[in-house]
C-alpha cells in the first residue's frame, strides 16, 4: 500500500516535471495561516500620468509657436537658441528622448498597416503638428524644438563647407532611411529609427556601448560638419523638407533688400543658402535636358523597384520570424539545441515547422512588395534630384534653400541690412 | 513694360505652383491623419509582458535600455504556496534550507525569505536588487505554483517607442497595453479574467 502511494506521488511528480508549460498551476495550495499573518499586496507602481503626456503636446505646440515667432517676427537668433536649449532640456533630458516626432513616423506607418495596433493620440499629434507648422513657417521644428537637432547645434564649433556634390549624394541617405524605416515598421519587424537613435543614450545617461559610441561619433563629426544627423540621416527631415519647400512663410535672410554682401552665405554652416543665379546656356537645350530627365523618371523608378524587390530576401532577414525560420530550415539540428533560446522556445510553443515557414513566407512576400514600393520611391527621388539639378530657377538675391534650410536663424544675425 | 509683365507672370506662376503644392501637401497630411483616425486612441500605451507567455529566458536582464533592467520579478502572494522548500529561492542542490548566500538561486540576493509560521515562509522581492534575470521565475514555475513572475516596472521603465526587449523576446510575450491598465500581474489579472468570463457584461 505504502509502495503504491510512493509510486503514485512519483508519477505525479514526473508528470508535473514533464509539463513545462508555464501556465498557472496551483501545485501547492495557499496555506491557511493561524498566526494572523496578513498577506502583503503586490506593488504596482503607476506609469507616467496621461495628462503629462498631453502636457508634452502642449509644450511642443508652445515651443513651435515661440520659435516661429522668434524667426518670422522678431528675427532673433538668440531667441531660437534659447528655445532650443529649453527643448533639449525638456524633450531631451527630462523626457529622455521619448516621445519624439522622428520616431512617430513608425507609429503612424504601423497604424496604417497593422489593424491590431492602436495608435496613441499623442504619437499622432507629435507626427502631425511639426509638419503642419512646417507647411506654414518652414522647418522651425528643426531650429528650436527637436532635441536631437539642439544637441548637435550646440557642438557645431568649426563647421566646414562640404562640396556641393557630396552634400547632394549624402542628402539621399535620409530617403533610404525613411523608406527602410517605413518598410520595417509596416512589416511589424522593428522600429529602425528608435533602435539607431544616436543621442537617446546621452539623454538617459545610460545605454549600450554601441549607442553611446554612435552618439559620440555624431557629436565629434558634428563639430566640423554641422548637424550631420539632421542633414544626412534624419528621416523626419525629409517630410519636413517637403512641407517647408512649399511653406506659406519662411525665414528670410534680409528684412528689406539684399545688398549681395555674401556674409550670410559664409555664416550658414549647413550650406543651405543659394547664390544668385541666372540661366546659363541656351534656353532651348536647357528645356530639352529637363524634358529628358523628366522622361527618365519612370525608368529610374523601374530600376529602383526591381532592385528593391531583389533585395527583399536580405531585408527580410532582419525580421525575427524570417530569421528563425531560415535558421531552422537550414540547420534542423538546432531545434534540439537547448542552448539556443529562440529554437528552444519555438519547440516549447508547440508550433509546427510548416506553420513557421508559412508565417515567414507571408512576411517575405510583404517584404517583396514593400521592396518594390520602397525601391520605386528611391528611383523617384533620384529622378527628381536630377530634374532639380538640371533646371534653372532664376534668383536675384541670396536666398535660403527652403528644403534644406533648418531655419536656425544664423544668417539673420549676420545680415548687415537692418 | 513687356519685361515687367513677363516678370509678373513668372512670379504669379511660381506663386500658383507654390500654393497648389502647399494645398496638396496639406491634403496629403489630412489623408494620412484620416487613414489612421479610426486606429487612434486617446489613452497612451505602455509595454508589459504576458507572464503566461514568458519562458524566463533571461534576455530581459540583458536587453533593456536601463541598467539594471526595468523588468523585475514580482510576487503574486495569492498564488504562493509559502513552501519551505522553495524552487524559486533555493538552488536545486542546496545543502540546507537556509538564507545562506550559497543556497540562494538569485544571483543578487533580491529575494527575502521570512518565517511566517511552521512550516511556511514568505518570499518578498527587493526590487532595487532585482535585475530581471528570471532565474527564480524558472525555478518557481518548474517546481512550484509559478507565483514569481516577471513584470515591467513602470517606475523604472522609460517606455521606449519600441521596447528593446520586445524585439528579442523569443516568446513574443511583450505587448503594448493601455496606460490605464499597465500590469498583467498573475493572480489579480487572472482573477479579473475569470470575472469577465463569468459575467460578460462586467
Amino acid at each position: 500500500m505504502k509502495k503504491r502511494l510512493i509510486k503514485l506521488t512519483l508519477l505525479i511528480f514526473f508528470i508535473c516535471l514533464a509539463v513545462t508549460s508555464f501556465a498557472q498551476q496551483q501545485r501547492f495550495p495557499k496555506p491557511e495561516f493561524e498566526t494572523g499573518y496578513v498577506q502583503p499586496p503586490t506593488q504596482q507602481p503607476l506609469p507616467r500620468a496621461l495628462f503629462l503626456e498631453y502636457l508634452d503636446v502642449i509644450v511642443l505646440i508652445g515651443a513651435l509657436i515661440l520659435v516661429s515667432w522668434f524667426l518670422l517676427k522678431k528675427r532673433s537668433r538668440q531667441g531660437v537658441l534659447w528655445t532650443s536649449v529649453f527643448s533639449l532640456l525638456y524633450f531631451g533630458f527630462y523626457r529622455e528622448g521619448c516621445i519624439c516626432a522622428i520616431g512617430s513616423i513608425q507609429n503612424v506607418a504601423l497604424a496604417i498597416f497593422d489593424p491590431t495596433y492602436t495608435l496613441p493620440l499623442t504619437a499622432l499629434l507629435f507626427f502631425l503638428i511639426p509638419l503642419i507648422t512646417a507647411l506654414f513657417a518652414g522647418r522651425t521644428f528643426c531650429a528650436g524644438v527637436c532635441p536631437l537637432g539642439a544637441i548637435q547645434d550646440l557642438v557645431a564649433f568649426k563647421p566646414i563647407e562640404l562640396p556641393r556634390w557630396l552634400q547632394k549624394v549624402l542628402g539621399l541617405i535620409p530617403y533610404v532611411y525613411l523608406s527602410l524605416a517605413v518598410l520595417y515598421a509596416a512589416t511589424r519587424s522593428e522600429f529602425l529609427i528608435c533602435r539607431y537613435d544616436p543621442f537617446v543614450g546621452f539623454f538617459r545617461f545610460d545605454g549600450t556601448f554601441q549607442m553611446l559610441l554612435l552618439g559620440g561619433l555624431f557629436l565629434l563629426v558634428g563639430v566640423f560638419v554641422a548637424r550631420p544627423y539632421c542633414r544626412f540621416f534624419c528621416p523626419y527631415g525629409v517630410l519636413l523638407g517637403w512641407m517647408s519647400s512649399f511653406s506659406k512663410k519662411h525665414v528670410t535672410i534680409t528684412p528689406s533688400t539684399c545688398i549681395q554682401c555674401k556674409l550670410c552665405s559664409n555664416s550658414c554652416p549647413f550650406g543651405a543658402i543659394e547664390e544668385p543665379l541666372l540661366e546659363e546656356g541656351k534656353r532651348r537645350s536647357n528645356v530639352n535636358r529637363l524634358m529628358t530627365y523628366l522622361i527618365l523618371i519612370p525608368i529610374w523608378m523601374g530600376i529602383g523597384g526591381l532592385s528593391g524587390s531583389m533585395l527583399h530576401g536580405t531585408l527580410a532577414k532582419f525580421n525575427k520570424t524570417v530569421y528563425l525560420a531560415e535558421m531552422l530550415v537550414q540547420n534542423p539540428d538546432i531545434r534540439f539545441n537547448q542552448e539556443n533560446i529562440d529554437a528552444r522556445t519555438f519547440m516549447q510553443k508547440g508550433k509546427t515547422m510548416d506553420e513557421l515557414v508559412v508565417d515567414a513566407q507571408k512576411i517575405k512576400s510583404q517584404f517583396y512588395w514593400g521592396g518594390w514600393i520602397a525601391g520605386a520611391f528611391m528611383g523617384l527621388v533620384v529622378g527628381l534630384v536630377l530634374v532639380n539639378l538640371s533646371s534653372y530657377r532664376r534668383r536675384n538675391d541670396y536666398e535660403p534653400d527652403r528644403t534644406n534650410c533648418l531655419s536656425c536663424g544664423r544668417c539673420v544675425d549676420y545680415c548687415p541690412v537692418k | 513694360m513687356k519685361k515687367d509683365k513677363q516678370q509678373n507672370s513668372r512670379t504669379s506662376r511660381r506663386e500658383f505652383i507654390q500654393k497648389s503644392m502647399r494645398l496638396s501637401m496639406g491634403i496629403g497630411l489630412a489623408a494620412v491623419g484620416g487613414l489612421v483616425a479610426f486606429r487612434v486612441h486617446a489613452d497612451d500605451t505602455v509595454w508589459q509582458l504576458d507572464p503566461f507567455k514568458c519562458v524566463a529566458c533571461g534576455r530581459c536582464a540583458d536587453y533593456c535600455v536601463m541598467t539594471p533592467s526595468a523588468v523585475k520579478c514580482v510576487h503574486a502572494f495569492d498564488l504562493c504556496g509559502y513552501c519551505d522548500l522553495c524552487g524559486g529561492y533555493l538552488k536545486p542542490n542546496a545543502n540546507a534550507r537556509s538564507t545562506a548566500a550559497e543556497n540562494q538561486l538569485c544571483p543578487t540576493s533580491a529575494i527575502r525569505r521570512k518565517f511566517v509560521e511552521e512550516p511556511y515562509f514568505e518570499y518578498e522581492i527587493e526590487e532595487k536588487l532585482c535585475i530581471g534575470c528570471g532565474i527564480c521565475v524558472e525555478g518557481c514555475t518548474a517546481f512550484g505554483n509559478g507565483s514569481l513572475h516577471l513584470q515591467v516596472r513602470h517606475n523604472v521603465c522609460v517606455n521606449c517607442n519600441e521596447c528593446s526587449i520586445a524585439r528579442v523576446c523569443p516568446a513574443d510575450a511583450f505587448q503594448r497595453v493601455p496606460t490605464s491598465q499597465p500590469y498583467l500581474i498573475k493572480g489579480e489579472w487572472t482573477k479579473d479574467q475569470d470575472k469577465k468570463k463569468q459575467s460578460p457584461t462586467g
